[in-house]
């Protein structure tokens, strides 16, 4: 054996042992990122608990969620969550009248009527809606709802409960539809020949066949919906008027949870009560859109087993 | 009447309400774009993308704006890609079938419901104050990385899964470790599915508000020289602009959203067209 090749065979089984090395450190932070969603989940519930904690401390979960007035900044300071759980209850409430209808009509005509191009591109618009950022819906709110609701109800302003929720109902449409779409899809077609067979018109088979088989699904797609709904930002901060009072109709102007996170946490002292306040709003917001998904995700999980998809 | 002609007749009835729904919720989109495009097409010239604002934001262009989103989105991809890809592949390649996959799958459509504002406060928290980075662009790009990262995976891990069983099997019989089946076959494969869902992903990063409004934005900021620099975005100036204004500029305002819309649209349309021109050349 020449040296030469002896050179080369070490150099060999060198480059061996780097790529070796290479692919365990890939390995590892292949495994390590498998981790990261738990991580950064576990962490949004610490950091909000952490900075929470003088407000639970001081105030108390329970005074601040049945307090029914608002005066963060008053010298005789109260930080009762009831007046904007209320407004976020009565957007949410408008904004799922305004969009489970249409969403779930909607997706029962593209996934049982519509055919060819019909059905892409209505597919396609409606998956477009989902693109446009929530400041821009809450801008052609201000500019076309306000002033209409505020003209044909005749109130005294057009920033309202009712108005804020109608927007984030068109904003969570989407999500409505195509998640109620996957799970008429997921109806296995056997069960709609079965019924076609009996000698069911498609209406029939789906009012009494599709949608049954279909009903968790679509009840999931409502639960996701509203988690969208209670969470949604931008559009309640810019179009639900912000005030303090308990709402009785949804006509009125109402505080909701994100929005008053969103206005209030620049002008607060860091560290501060007000400030501990916010995180603890923070806190029951991120429990129920959790709560919530977690049942929709069950639902959804169900349903696949089912299906066998 | 007979059964059969009033199934008849509730059918087309059914279709025509169904049908009816369908053409509102498409004829909501169509008339917003069209309305937007209406309102704010016009303002945009050359000189609006290319100046910076000037007379107290009514007059000259938005460009530090457009500049401040495009890093934001660019150090939003720097975090959340590469953590994002890994874990994708981790769940398609690697995971074994247990509790614990469960419940790493069960966190990230979890993390994909928590509320904008939530990841807002929790930036602010953790990044802005814990980790001293202030109110900067590296804060609000770990911030929305943290919102795109469940996209990012999830993508991922469906593009991983669309390729068939046998490429992996034949790269392993080739006597290849299954990191490498995954960087030379698997990868290279799927990397169509992954870029495009990613910038979909990006995209909606982009539109946010809620979570870089105490984590990265001022209303007013020069272009900024470092990431640890306050930065002007367009979702944020449009919300200013349009509540909070002190001489509303319509026609700033209206351009501002068509730029935002009409830059994710045409980002989010030449992905998907680069996709599904990749996914033709490729047949399994």
């Amino acid at each position: 054996m020449s040296i030469g090749s002896l050179i080369d065979s070490r150099d060999r089984s060198g480059r061996a042992a780097i790529r070796r090395t290479a692919e365990a450190v890939a390995s590892g932070l292949i495994h390590a990122s498998g981790w990261a969603a738990i991580l950064i989940l576990a962490a949004i519930a610490s950091f909000l608990l952490l900075n929470a904690s003088r407000a639970l401390g001081e105030v108390g979960l329970l005074t601040m969620l049945t307090g029914d007035s608002w005066y963060p900044t008053s010298d005789n300071e109260q930080f009762g969550f009831v007046p904007m759980m209320a407004g976020t209850a009565w957007v949410t409430i408008v904004a799922l009248l305004t969009a489970v209808p249409l969403g779930v009509a909607s997706a029962v005509y593209i996934s049982e009527f519509a055919t060819g191009r019909v059905k892409e591109i209505s597919k396609s618009i409606i998956e477009f809606m989902a693109a446009i950022p929530s400041v821009v819906y809450g801008l052609l709110g201000i500019a076309l709802l306000v002033p209409a609701v505020k003209d044909i109800l005749g109130l005294d302003t057009g920033l309202t409960a009712f108005t804020a929720g109608v927007v984030v109902g068109i904003m969570v449409l989407p999500t409505i539809v195509s998640i109620s779409e996957d799970a008429l899809h997921a109806v296995p077609d056997a069960l709609r020949q079965g019924s076609a067979a009996l000698g069911n018109t498609r209406w029939q088979t789906v009012l009494k066949v599709v949608l049954p088989a279909a009903s968790s699904g679509i009840f999931a797609a409502t639960m996701l919906g509203m988690g969208r709904a209670i969470g949604e930002t931008m559009v309640v901060l810019m179009l639900a008027g912000n005030a303090g009072i308990i709402p009785g109709d949804p006509f009125v102007s109402v505080r909701t949870m994100p929005g008053t996170i969103a206005a209030e946490m620049g002008e607060v002292v860091r560290g501060g009560l007000h400030y501990s306040i916010l995180f603890a709003t923070g806190l029951v917001l991120f429990a129920v859109t959790f709560a919530i998904n977690l049942a929709a995700d069950l639902v959804l999980e169900r349903q696949r087993k089912r299906w066998g998809r | 009447m007979s059964r059969v002609k009033r199934a008849r007749m509730m059918e087309s009835l059914a279709k025509g309400i169904m049908g009816i729904a369908t053409l509102i919720v498409v004829g909501i989109a169509l008339f917003l774009l069209g309305y937007l495009a209406y309102r704010g097409a016009p303002s945009v010239t050359w000189e609006f993308l290319s100046q910076a604002p000037r007379k107290a934001m009514t007059e000259g262009g938005i460009h530090p704006v457009i500049m401040g989103t495009v890093y934001l989105v660019l150090g939003t991809a720097a975090f959340a890609l590469p953590i994002g890809i890994m874990a994708g592949i981790y769940l398609s390649e690697f995971a074994p079938r247990n509790l614990w996959t469960r419940l790493i799958r069960l966190a990230i459509t979890n993390m994909a419901g928590v509320p904008s504002i939530v990841y807002g406060l929790f930036g602010f928290a953790l990044f802005v104050m814990s980790m001293r980075l202030g109110v900067s662009l590296i804060a609000g790009a770990l911030t929305l990385a943290c919102l795109t990262l469940p996209v990012v995976i999830t993508v991922t891990e469906e593009a991983l899964r669309r390729i068939p069983r046998e490429l992996r099997q034949a790269s392993m019989a080739l006597g290849a470790t299954r990191i490498r089946t995954v960087r030379k076959v698997v990868l290279p494969a799927a990397a169509p599915g992954i870029v495009t869902g990613s910038i979909l992903g990006l995209s909606r990063a982009a539109g946010e508000t809620a979570p870089v409004l105490f984590t990265a934005v001022a209303f007013f900021a020069p272009m900024p020289s470092s990431p640890l620099d306050q930065t002007m975005a367009l979702p944020y100036h449009l919300y200013i602009m349009a509540t909070q204004a002190v001489r509303p500029a319509p026609h700033v305002v209206w351009g501002t959203a068509f730029v935002l819309v009409a830059g994710v649209s045409i980002i989010n349309i030449i992905a998907a067209t680069w996709r599904s021109a990749q996914r033709k050349k490729i047949k399994w």
